[in-house]
């Protein structure tokens, strides 16, 4: 099953190679830029390749994560998809007020997390045990602020704020609020 | 010479200060300016660098907090508009052979950016203003956090530092339309079509025997184009400066307004739609337009399709104003529509502009080698791999998938902000520097080329190696804006600090390296009034 960790393995691979890529071919052209030699102009033929490559790599990410990164549509279509469990957050003087001292959830429940600020703009994130992110998004002050997940394994998550809202923030953060099981 | 000479007149006292230009001494001074302000970023920077390891006992949260504030906007404004203004009002006279419009508005220019920067990193170290320069509303009127009268003052810095903006702004563009006087008169319109990018859009469509000579540089057409996002961002922030104002006045005075009067979501779009006309307008523009004419200078050639980079330019301006989402979609309550089109779609369309300026540079210089591996060389190559490398990382991240996992960590200001930044941009305008050294100094010397390869090498390494280690911890979780207590990324942030003193040592080793080239004199002599007439760029035009 695609999770967090996964995604951010596939990142991790996918940008690492192109950047070795390309400080490769940048100290290659800095090596040869100063040797003798005719440098003769590229075909506009190339030029066009080029920048039709760059549109097709532009607009391909985007459907590429679309169709693999489960959460993308999930969260576009959320207003039509049944959460199974709604925990209902509010977030004021830069505390959370969660509904119960622990939000318990099952393997393979969608959730619907909806967070309402009192006051300043927050974030709203949850974290595994070895602080790697599994999901986060803004709390907008005015606005609704929903985000529905599908838990896909057990393990047990710290709630942190994900948005500076002064010195304070930075403590916002509850150990051990979620808890998944199967 | 003797050291002490050396560091006294310059090296081999070729730097006279006595026979620069006025035009030559505004450029120098905000040079001058824009480096003590960038080292202002730097130290600040390595504060943060070492804060983030462990939280350093003498300086409380809210401290570090305002220090988070001050860092950004010295960096941009303090120093990059005073290099970059102070550049372009050289550069545009310089390419359009005629003086600059107005040669005090120049000097207002210079001295807004200078006193509004310390007035506002003054407040910010006094007050303790920290609402970051997102102003998240209503963190910027949130009083129980906040002093009011701190605020003030740094909005009032700010908003000097804008003024001071539009003063360049409308320098350039007059600049470019206006007729000196005894001059045939000039067909303003039609140049301001060809800086706009319009002539080079039109030639697209016709025929090779019936395109239009174009009537200005690409370089210059690439300045104007970003100078219209200047403007533009200096509306949205001045806009933005005096409803916080208003609010903290309303404070001192004994009234409370509330803030529930302002849609926290609607202000969020519009003050990221007037911010990224920094980042994603201004920025790639202003530095597309500096490697043309950087990569002009060193070949002597035009650029490869030129043509459609200028045209390009006026795509990108389009681009510009309809890309701001992508810092929004993480807020849940952001249309779809906005998130897919204008976050996903049209910032993928920077990729396009920015690989199409990275390429036809590329070939440019390739055309005319063997090039000298001089110092403008070798730091635009390392200006167009910052660019190389964050532009894509900033593509990454406006994905809704990913940025679901990628928002507000050290992903976003490692990898994307500071690689473009420190190694894109900066690089770019040391590019710069290096180049019109001899020019604006009239031929003054380097002190040492050693230093400038330690500058070099060091700059790259720490500037590349700072942006992956913040982007590792990033994809391991770690949050942006917000202070770890427990070591819990110690290991990348360790190696961070230790890239982020290469940065520190590159910049001591380039600051010394110009006073030494200038002297002690040198500086102080371009803080005196030229004798010279101001409509003289450089002394030979005599």
């Amino acid at each position: 099953m695609v999770d967090t960790t996964l995604v951010l393995w596939g990142q991790t691979i996918a940008y690492t190679s192109y950047a070795v890529v390309i400080l490769l071919l940048m100290g290659w052209f800095g090596y040869n830029i100063s040797k003798p030699g005719k440098g003769g102009l590229v075909k506009p033929a190339i030029f066009y390749t080029f920048v039709g490559f760059l549109t097709v790599l532009g607009v391909s990410l985007h459907i590429v994560t679309y169709n693999t990164i489960p959460w993308t549509a999930i969260d576009l279509n959320r207003s039509d998809i049944q959460a199974d469990k709604v925990f209902e957050i509010t977030v004021e003087n830069h505390e959370f007020a969660l509904p119960s001292e622990k939000l318990e959830i099952k393997v393979g429940e969608k959730v619907l997390f909806e967070v309402t600020s009192n006051d300043l703009t927050y974030g709203f994130g949850l974290f595994r045990q070895d602080n790697s992110m599994l999901l986060q998004m803004q709390v907008v002050p005015g606005s609704r602020n929903d985000i529905l997940w599908e838990f896909v394994q057990p393990g047990v998550y710290t709630i942190r704020s994900t948005e500076y809202s002064g010195p304070k923030g930075a403590h916002m953060i509850i150990k051990d609020a979620v808890i998944v099981t199967n | 010479m003797s050291f002490k000479d050396t560091f006294l007149n310059g090296e081999q006292g070729l730097f006279k200060p006595a026979s620069l230009t006025p035009m030559q001494k505004l450029l120098l001074k905000f040079v001058v300016v824009g480096l003590i302000y960038y080292g202002f970023a730097v130290i600040e920077g390595m504060i943060m660098r070492i804060y983030q390891i462990e939280p350093i006992a003498a300086i409380a949260d809210y401290q570090y907090f305002a220090i988070l504030t001050a860092h950004p906007l010295v960096g941009i404004f303090g120093s990059t508009y005073s290099i970059v203004f102070g550049a372009f009002l050289f550069v545009v006279p310089f390419m359009m052979k005629k003086p600059l419009w107005s040669y005090k508005l120049g000097c207002w220019t210079f001295w807004l950016i200078t006193i509004g920067t310390l007035t506002f990193w003054l407040s910010g170290f006094i007050s303790h203003y920290a609402p970051l320069y997102t102003l998240y509303w209503p963190l910027p009127v949130d009083f129980t956090q906040f002093d009011p009268m701190g605020g003030i003052f740094f909005i009032a810095g700010i908003a000097l530092v804008m003024a001071g903006a539009v003063f360049f702004v409308i320098n350039i563009f007059m600049t470019i339309g206006y007729t000196p006087d005894g001059w045939e008169k000039q067909p303003s319109g039609a140049l301001m079509a060809s800086a706009l990018g319009y002539s080079g859009l039109r030639n697209l469509f016709k025929k090779k025997e019936k395109q239009k000579e174009h009537l200005v540089a690409l370089p210059v057409a690439a300045v104007a184009r970003g100078t219209v996002d200047v403007a533009l961002n200096a509306g949205i922030i001045l806009f933005t400066g005096v409803l916080i104002l208003v609010y903290m006045i309303a404070h001192v005075m004994g009234f409370s307004l509330k803030d529930t009067a302002i849609d926290a979501l609607l202000y969020k779009n519009w003050f990221w739609w007037g911010l990224d006309l920094v980042a994603d307008g201004l920025v790639l523009i202003f530095v597309a337009g500096t490697w043309y004419l950087i990569t002009m200078m060193i070949t002597g050639k035009k650029i490869f399709m030129g043509n459609i980079a200028r045209a390009a330019l006026l795509v990108e301006l389009i681009v510009s104003w309809t890309v701001w989402s992508h810092h929004l979609l993480s807020d849940q309550a952001q249309p779809a529509i906005l998130k897919i089109v204008s976050g996903e779609l049209v910032t993928a369309f920077e990729l396009i502009t920015q690989g199409l300026a990275f390429f036809v540079v590329l070939v440019t210089l390739w055309s005319a080698r063997p090039l000298k591996m001089t110092n403008e060389l070798k730091f635009l190559l390392g200006g167009l791999l910052g660019f190389a490398l964050a532009v894509p990382a900033g593509i990454m991240q406006a994905d809704i998938g990913l940025n679901r996992i990628l928002h507000n960590t050290q992903w976003i200001i490692g990898p994307h902000v500071h690689v473009a930044i420190l190694v894109g941009l900066t690089m770019t305008l040391y590019s710069a520097i290096y180049l019109l050294f001899p020019i604006v100094t009239n031929g003054a010397k380097l002190y040492s080329q050693k230093l400038a390869n330690f500058h070099f090498w060091a700059h790259l390494i720490g500037g590349i190696g700072m942006g992956a280690f913040m982007g590792m911890a990033g994809l391991e979780g770690m949050l942006r804006r917000t202070i770890y207590f427990n070591g819990e990324f110690d290991l990348y942030m360790i190696l961070a600090g230790l890239s982020g003193s290469l940065l520190l040592f590159a910049f001591l080793a380039f600051f010394y390296n110009i006073v030494m080239s200038v002297g002690l004199f040198g500086v102080i002599g371009i803080f005196t009034p030229s004798k010279l007439d101001s409509k003289l760029l450089v002394p030979e035009e005599r």
